[in-house]
C-alpha cells in the first residue's frame, strides 16, 4: 500500500551542492534534492532528519531561506558520529532527508508586531529563516531586533550575514561573546544584559529565542522583568530524537513530544516543563 | 440450533469442543493463531495450532516480583491471568527492519520496506490487554504520522477476547475501567463457565467477523440463567481482584507532586532494568538504528523497542536529560498516568499489573501513587498543626 | 562654570535622584574623554574613580602573559564602572580600555564617599544602586561560567 504515510522513514537522496565553513567544527551545506525532484517548502524553524549512509541519523534545524526552498540549507555541528559524517561531506555527496517536521515560528502571526529575535550560539541556525521571513516582508512589523551571542568571536556563525544585518538601517542586530581577544571591536557580555537595550513596546512584541537551557532561561527571566506577555515569547527546544513522527518517545517533554508538538513552544504553556529539571 | 441466529452483541453457548473449531475455523481463513502457551515451564504468547496449545488446566500465581505457574483441578481453557509477554509483540514487533539501501557510486538507492503480510488471530485477550491495544492504536494510528506496519497488522488482527474469571493478584484493572470483562474491540468475547460437571464457553461476536464465525460453530442461545453465572463470575473476579489505584485527579497528583521527595525512596529501589517497559502492552517507546554491512555498501534501518530508563534515551551531545534514577522513573511512571493523558486522551495503564509482577525488586505501581497521596495527607495534616 | 547636574541626572545609575544629591555628586565629578586605544585604569592601579559611561564603548580586560588581553566585558552607553570601597582603598584589578572615543564622568570615590558617610540619606541611595549594578554583574559572571555555549 505506497501511500504517502505508509513510509514515513524512508529517506529521500539530496546532493550537497556547496559546503562552508562556519567555525572551527560547525558547517553549512546547501543540498539540492537529487533526482530532479522539486524539494518540499518549509516553514521557519522546522527541522529535517538527516541520514549519512551507513552512519545514523539526526535532527537538523533548517537554516535556509524559506522563500527559496529548492535549496535545502542546514547548519550543523560536529559532536556526535552522526554530525562529524555529516561536516565531512563534499561537494557532490549524496545524504537522505525526511521532513520537514515540527511547529514553527509563530512568524505569520507577527504582523504589527516588533519582532525582538534572540539567539545564542547554534541557535542562530533555526532563527534564520524567521530573520529572512521578516526581513524579506519587513514594512509588516515594527521594530526589529537581533541579539545574537557566542562564546567568543571564532564561535560565531553566520558572521557575514550578520555584519550586513547591521548594516542595514531598519534591523537593529546586537552581537555579544562571553569573552575575546583584545583585538575585538564588538560587545563582550551575556546576551540577557542586551535586553535592557533593545526597543520594543511591552503590548506588542514578539520574541523568538533560540539557545542554550541556561541562557533562554535568564533571557526570560529578563524579558518577564521587563513586562514581556509569557504568550509572546516562544522557545525552540532541542531532546534527543530518533523518528522526528511523535512515535519513539525520545523527544518527550512532560506532555510534549518536541518533534511534533514543538520545537517552538510558547513559554506561558511549556514554563512549567521548562523550569522544572531532568523532565 | 440455529445457524445466523447470533446478532452482533447477542450472546450464544458453546460447548468446550466448539472452541477447536473455531480455531479450525479461522485457521481455514488464513489466520495465524497466537495465543498462550507453555513454553518450558513458562506462559508465553506464541503460534498455536490446536486448542490443545493452550494451557488448559493451568493456572498461575502472581505476586510483586514473582510468578509461578500451577496445575488446575479444573480442566479451563482459561484459567489464567496475563502472561509476562503481551500482544504488543505481534502488533509492534520488538525488533524490524524498516529499510535497506545499496550504494552506488556517490549516491545511495533506498529499497522500500518488506511486505508484511501476516494476518493473526489472537486466542484469549484478556480485557485489560485489549484495551491495551486500543491504547497502542491511539499511539501508532492517531497521530499526524502513523505507523504503517502497526496498521497493516493491527487492521488484519482478528481479536477473540476472553472475560477474566481469574482475580490478577498484581492486576488493578478494574479500577482502570478495563476489567475484568471486555466490553469492546474484540470479534468474539467467550466467558468460559465450570459450574460442577457443566463446563461451557459464552460466546458474544463483537463484529460481523466474529458473528460469521460463531454462525459457523454449533451453538445454542444463551440462557438467562447462564448469562447470570458469567455476570456473577465476573463480579467474583472484581471483588477479588489483588491491587486497585486510585484514579481520581491522578494526572493533577502528579503532576503537582513531581517535586516530591518520594521519588527518592523508589529511586533507590529501583534498578532502572527496564522490566517493566518491556512487559507494559502499552509502552511504546523505541529506537532507530542504521547499520551497514562490513563492505559498507549495504545499509539498513532497524526499529527496536528502547527502555526509558537508561541513561541513553535521553542523551543530548554533551550529556544525558535524566541522568538521575529518580527522573527516569518520575518519567517513567508520570507518563504512564499523568502526562499519556494529556499526549493521548486516555491513561497509559491498564492496570495489567505486570510491571508488578515483573519487577525484579517488587516496585509497586499502585504503591507508589498510594505513597504520594498519603504524602500529601501528611504534609496537609502538619501544615494544619 | 558649567554644572554636571543634567549630565549626572540623564545616566540611568543617578536616574530620579534627588536634585540635592545631585548637586553633591556633582561636587565630586569632573568630564573626561579617553580616545581609541586609551587606557581608562590599570589593574595594578588604586581605584580611585567611579565611571559613568555617557556616550562610547569601553572594555575590560584581564592581561594574561600569553594570550595577551582577554576582553570580559565590554561597557556602552549608560553603563558604570568602579568600586564604591568603605574605608580601604581597592585597586581596580582589571584594565579598562576605549575601544572607540568614549565620554564619561569620573566621580572621586574618596570625596564620594566622605559625602556618603555625612548623608546617609544620599549614601543609602548610592548603595542601593550600587548592590543592584554588582547583583546585575554576578549574574553575569554566573552565566560566563557555566560557560553555556559549551566546550
Amino acid at each position: 500500500m505506497p501511500d504517502s504515510l505508509a513510509e514515513p522513514m524512508l529517506p529521500v537522496p539530496y546532493r550537497v551542492l556547496k559546503v562552508g565553513r562556519e567555525t572551527a567544527d560547525t558547517f553549512t551545506l546547501a543540498l539540492a534534492a537529487a533526482a530532479g525532484d522539486q524539494g518540499f517548502s518549509f516553514a521557519p524553524g522546522q527541522f529535517n532528519m538527516l541520514y549519512v549512509f551507513g552512519v545514523g541519523e539526526v535532527p537538523i534545524s533548517i537554516s535556509g531561506d524559506p522563500d527559496r526552498p529548492e535549496t535545502l540549507v542546514h547548519t550543523v555541528r560536529a559532536v556526535g558520529a552522526v554530525s562529524r559524517a555529516i561536516c565531512g561531506l563534499q561537494k557532490g555527496d549524496t545524504l537522505g532527508v525526511r521532513g520537514p517536521y515540527g511547529v514553527p515560528w509563530p512568524v505569520e502571526a507577527a504582523p504589527g508586531y516588533d519582532v525582538l529575535v534572540i539567539a545564542g550560539g547554534l541557535g542562530l541556525a533555526p532563527l534564520r529563516p524567521a530573520v529572512y521571513h521578516l526581513l524579506a516582508r519587513r514594512p509588516q512589523y515594527g521594530n526589529l531586533e537581533l541579539i545574537y551571542g557566542a562564546r567568543t568571536p571564532e564561535d560565531m556563525v553566520y558572521r557575514q550575514e550578520l555584519e550586513r544585518w547591521r548594516g542595514r538601517f531598519d534591523f537593529r542586530v546586537h552581537v555579544t561573546v562571553d569573552s575575546a581577544r583584545g583585538d575585538w571591536r564588538g560587545n563582550v557580555g551575556v546576551v540577557p544584559n542586551f535586553i535592557a537595550r533593545a526597543r520594543f513596546d511591552p503590548e506588542q512584541t514578539m520574541v523568538l529565542i533560540c539557545g542554550p537551557g541556561v541562557m533562554m532561561r535568564f533571557t526570560v527571566q529578563e524579558l518577564l522583568h521587563r513586562g514581556l506577555k509569557r504568550e509572546n515569547i516562544y522557545l525552540s527546544m532541542e531532546r534527543n530524537m530518533k523518528c522526528g513522527l511523535g512515535l519513539c518517545g525520545h523527544c518527550q517533554l512532560g506532555p510534549f513530544f518536541v518533534c511534533k508538538d514543538g520545537p517552538v513552544f510558547r513559554y506561558d504553556l511549556l514554563q512549567d516543563w521548562f523550569l522544572a529539571r531532568e523532565v | 440450533m440455529s445457524p445466523g441466529s447470533a446478532d452482533i452483541g447477542e450472546e450464544v453457548v458453546l460447548e468446550p469442543q466448539g472452541l477447536q473449531q473455531l480455531l479450525e475455523i479461522l485457521q481455514r481463513q488464513g489466520y495465524q493463531l497466537v495465543g498462550p502457551t507453555l513454553r518450558q515451564g513458562s506462559l508465553v504468547y506464541g503460534p498455536l495450532s490446536a486448542a490443545t496449545d493452550l494451557p488448559r488446566g493451568w493456572g498461575d500465581a502472581q505476586e510483586a516480583g514473582a510468578f509461578r505457574l500451577r496445575k488446575l483441578r479444573e480442566p479451563m481453557f482459561f484459567g489464567y491471568g496475563v502472561g509476562q509477554q503481551s500482544w504488543k509483540q505481534f502488533l509492534y514487533p520488538h525488533r524490524r527492519r524498516l529499510w535497506q539501501a545499496r550504494l552506488e557510486g556517490n549516491d545511495f538507492q533506498v529499497l522500500p520496506p518488506d511486505a508484511d503480510p501476516v494476518k493473526f488471530a489472537f486466542i484469549g485477550v484478556h480485557a485489560c490487554d485489549l484495551e491495551a491495544i486500543l491504547v497502542q492504536d491511539k499511539v501508532f494510528l492517531e497521530g499526524p504520522f502513523i505507523d504503517p506496519h502497526y496498521r497493516a497488522r493491527r487492521e488484519q488482527a482478528f481479536i477473540l477476547a476472553v472475560n477474566c474469571g481469574h482475580p490478577c493478584h498484581t492486576g488493578f484493572c478494574a479500577s482502570m475501567g478495563s476489567g475484568p470483562r471486555a466490553t469492546r474491540g474484540f470479534d468474539l468475547v467467550l466467558t468460559e463457565i465450570l459450574q460442577g460437571p457443566r463446563h461451557y464457553l459464552l460466546a458474544a461476536p463483537g463484529t460481523e467477523r466474529g458473528r460469521q464465525l460463531i454462525h459457523q460453530v454449533p451453538h445454542q442461545k444463551a440462557q438467562p440463567g447462564e448469562r447470570e453465572a458469567a455476570d456473577q463470575l465476573l463480579d467474583q473476579t472484581t471483588r477479588q481482584l489483588g491491587r486497585s489505584l486510585d484514579t481520581r485527579d491522578l494526572k493533577a497528583l502528579l503532576y503537582r507532586n513531581y517535586e516530591n521527595p518520594g521519588w527518592d525512596q523508589v529511586a533507590a529501589r529501583c534498578l532502572s532494568c527496564g522490566n517493566c517497559t518491556l512487559v507494559c502492552p502499552t509502552c511504546f517507546c523505541h529506537t532507530i538504528e542504521d547499520t551497514t554491512d562490513l563492505t559498507g555498501t549495504q545499509a539498513e534501518r532497524w526499529r527496536r523497542w528502547d527502555v526509558c530508563y537508561t541513561v541513553d534515551f535521553s542523551y543530548l551531545h554533551g550529556g544525558s536529560i535524566r541522568a538521575t534514577p529518580r527522573s527516569r522513573y518520575r518519567q517513567w511512571l508520570t507518563h504512564k498516568l499523568a502526562t499519556w493523558i494529556d499526549q493521548f486522551g486516555v491513561l497509559g495503564c491498564v492496570g495489567c499489573g505486570r510491571c508488578i509482577t515483573w519487577c525484579p525488586v517488587a516496585i509497586d505501581i499502585t504503591a507508589e501513587v498510594r505513597a504520594l497521596r498519603e504524602s500529601e495527607l501528611t504534609a496537609a495534616a502538619a501544615a494544619k498543626e | 562654570m558649567e554644572t554636571l547636574e543634567p549630565i549626572l541626572a540623564a545616566h540611568p545609575f543617578l536616574q530620579g535622584l534627588d536634585p540635592r544629591h545631585l548637586q553633591s555628586i556633582g561636587e565630586c565629578a569632573t568630564k573626561v574623554t579617553f580616545e581609541a586605544g586609551r587606557l581608562l585604569f590599570r589593574g595594578q592601579d588604586e581605584a580611585t574613580h567611579f565611571y559613568l559611561i555617557n556616550q562610547g564603548q569601553v572594555a575590560l580586560e584581564i592581561f594574561t602573559a600569553r594570550r595577551g588581553p582577554i576582553m570580559i566585558q565590554s561597557l556602552s552607553d549608560g553603563d558604570a564602572a568602579g568600586w564604591l570601597w568603605f574605608p580601604t582603598p581597592y585597586h581596580w584589578h582589571y584594565d579598562a580600555r576605549a575601544i572607540f572615543l568614549t565620554r564619561a564622568l569620573a566621580l572621586n570615590v574618596k570625596e564620594l564617599m566622605q559625602r556618603c558617610e555625612q548623608d546617609p540619606l544620599l549614601g543609602y541611595e548610592l548603595m542601593k544602586r550600587y548592590a543592584h549594578l554588582l547583583a546585575v554583574q554576578f549574574r553575569v559572571t554566573i552565566l560566563q561560567l557555566v560557560d553555556m555555549y559549551g566546550a
